[in-house]
């Protein structure tokens, strides 16, 4: 469960706002609950090695925004995520919370899945764009064997 | 002394004005929005995060926007913004090993496992203006390749394993934030490296460069460079647990350097360190050359009295915003002082020729 948990709340946290505001209202999902913690936005710190395996520094902060808010039923969900959305923050609370209710399958199959392929989609654009530009030194030298 | 002055305020209301109107330009010219900004004056945005020190590319694009594109002005807005944020926690530190690397390139070793990638980069480019580029709707479209999903390791770990590399070893330590106290010298590795990730890359670059020109010889080869998409890790607390809580881009250097070896370390190479918000590797690698020319001191290596080896002319004077601040402020009301000292050198004078006479 925690570790399915980490992985939708991670999710959650990266994806981009519109994809998931898209998602939500697509889908609209009724439903109703009350804040424990109205979103708040802020900042962490982000920590770097030193020399990629040594002790820690800081590098810089980065926006994120939070939130807790609890369901009619009493489950709770809370929210860390990337930026200044407070409706993505709200979103993903709301969903935190459903996830771990009967309706998970639902809200899984509806918005976690899809995001899933977003970002699949994304880093499979990266790689293999990052891929086509891989220096080929062998080809070199087979060259002048020839 | 400072003494308040007071007035101007209708001067001042009117010129904020005209400077509002002038960012806006020509109104027939269609007004540029922060996506135009943050899809493609993306190095830009970079470095104003960079230096701004907080990773958010929409205020970092608004930020240019409203500073017409002065990019110094824009780092101040950040940073004064960014000191209203409430602090939630640190994040866990990133293992940059776990990089999906955009760019990855070593001048040391041809062949590394992961191979080298060029990535979007300006190099190799004739440095030709592109008149194409003058043409509107142009959305190239560059190739892809089937890749290996595979975890990409650090090229100078190999050295590591020789023992021909220094370790870098971790303590446990906790380091000190620059943001939260202020620095006192002699300082910390990691104090310095946060300064410098934040610091102006236009001092850095100036001071890296003097130690290739001999200031400070350490002559640096770039072990590895890469650049590419870090999770960030953060414990919450509510939870118990940790999570990713957001997905930033990082460029990250090491360099390869020679070391004779001292009364305390054996001959090896050693290692400067860049780690810097967004695609900025001209910063990074400046970085580490001057982390390897700060380090003189733990490594027992002569002061040779050049500006990048001493810690204090560095790091005290590599922020760009404390700069523009203090030399910027000069230019601001000074009639009361300047008062004072016109009439200071009036007497001086005046005693001076009645001496003159005197005699």
């Amino acid at each position: 469960m925690i570790e399915k948990r980490k992985s939708w709340m991670s999710l959650l946290a990266i994806s981009d706002q519109n994809d998931l505001l898209n998602l939500w209202d697509q889908k609209k999902i009724k439903i109703s609950y009350e804040w424990l913690r109205q979103p708040e936005i802020g900042s962490i710190m982000a920590q770097g090695k030193m020399g990629v395996t040594g002790d820690k520094f800081n590098i810089g902060e980065v926006t994120i925004t939070r939130c807790s808010v609890k369901l009619d039923c009493g489950t709770i969900g809370h929210s860390y995520v990337q930026g200044r959305s407070k409706r993505k923050a709200e979103i993903s609370a709301v969903c935190d919370a459903l996830l771990q209710t009967k309706m998970s399958k639902e809200v899984n199959e509806n918005i976690i899945i899809p995001l899933e392929k977003i970002k699949k989609d994304k880093r499979d654009k990266i790689l293999s764009k990052a891929e086509a530009t891989k220096v080929d030194f062998f080809t070199l030298v087979r060259g002048e064997s020839d | 002394m400072y003494v308040a002055v007071k007035g101007g305020e209708k001067a001042i209301d009117n010129a904020h004005s005209w400077m509002s109107e002038i960012r806006r330009g020509d109104p027939s010219v269609p007004n540029v929005s922060l996506n135009q900004i943050t899809e493609q004056l993306t190095l830009g945005v970079d470095r104003v995060m960079s230096e701004g020190s907080l990773y958010d590319k929409d205020l970092a694009a608004l930020a240019i926007k409203q500073s017409r594109g002065d990019l110094i002005e824009a780092i101040f807005l950040l940073r004064a913004y960014r000191t209203t944020l409430k602090r939630f926690s640190y994040s866990k530190p990133i293992d940059t090993a776990n990089m999906l690397c955009l760019r990855r390139i070593s001048a040391t070793f041809k062949d590394i496992p992961g191979g080298q990638k060029l990535g979007p980069t300006f190099d190799y480019t004739h440095r030709l203006l592109d008149f194409k580029l003058l043409a509107e709707n142009e959305t190239p479209l560059s190739p892809t390749q089937q890749y290996e999903n595979k975890k990409v390791p650090h090229v100078l770990s190999f050295l590591n394993q020789e023992d021909l590399m220094q370790k870098e070893k971790d303590n446990n330590l906790d380091p000190i934030d620059i943001t939260r106290e202020p620095i006192s010298f002699p300082t910390s590795r990691a104090a310095r490296l946060q300064a410098l990730s934040r610091g102006d890359e236009g001092f850095l670059l100036g001071l890296a460069y003097s130690t290739q020109r001999g200031y400070a010889r350490n002559h640096a080869f770039v072990g590895e460079l890469r650049i590419g998409i870090v999770e960030i890790e953060l414990n919450i607390p509510e939870l118990g647990f940790d999570i990713n809580v957001a997905e930033i881009i990082l460029t990250e250097c090491e360099t390869v350097n020679q070391f004779q070896g001292s009364k305390i370390e054996p001959p090896q190479f050693t290692r400067g360190y860049g780690l810097v918000f967004g695609q900025t590797e001209r910063k990074a690698l400046a970085m580490a050359l001057i982390d390897r020319a700060l380090r003189w001191k733990e490594l027992g290596e002569d002061y040779s009295g050049a500006p990048a080896q001493d810690e204090e002319f560095v790091i005290s004077h590599c922020d760009n915003i404390q700069a523009t601040g203090f030399l910027e402020h000069i230019k601001l009301p000074h009639y009361v002082d300047f008062q004072s000292e016109l009439e200071l050198i009036r007497k001086i004078r005046a005693d001076a020729k009645r001496n003159v006479k005197r005699l």
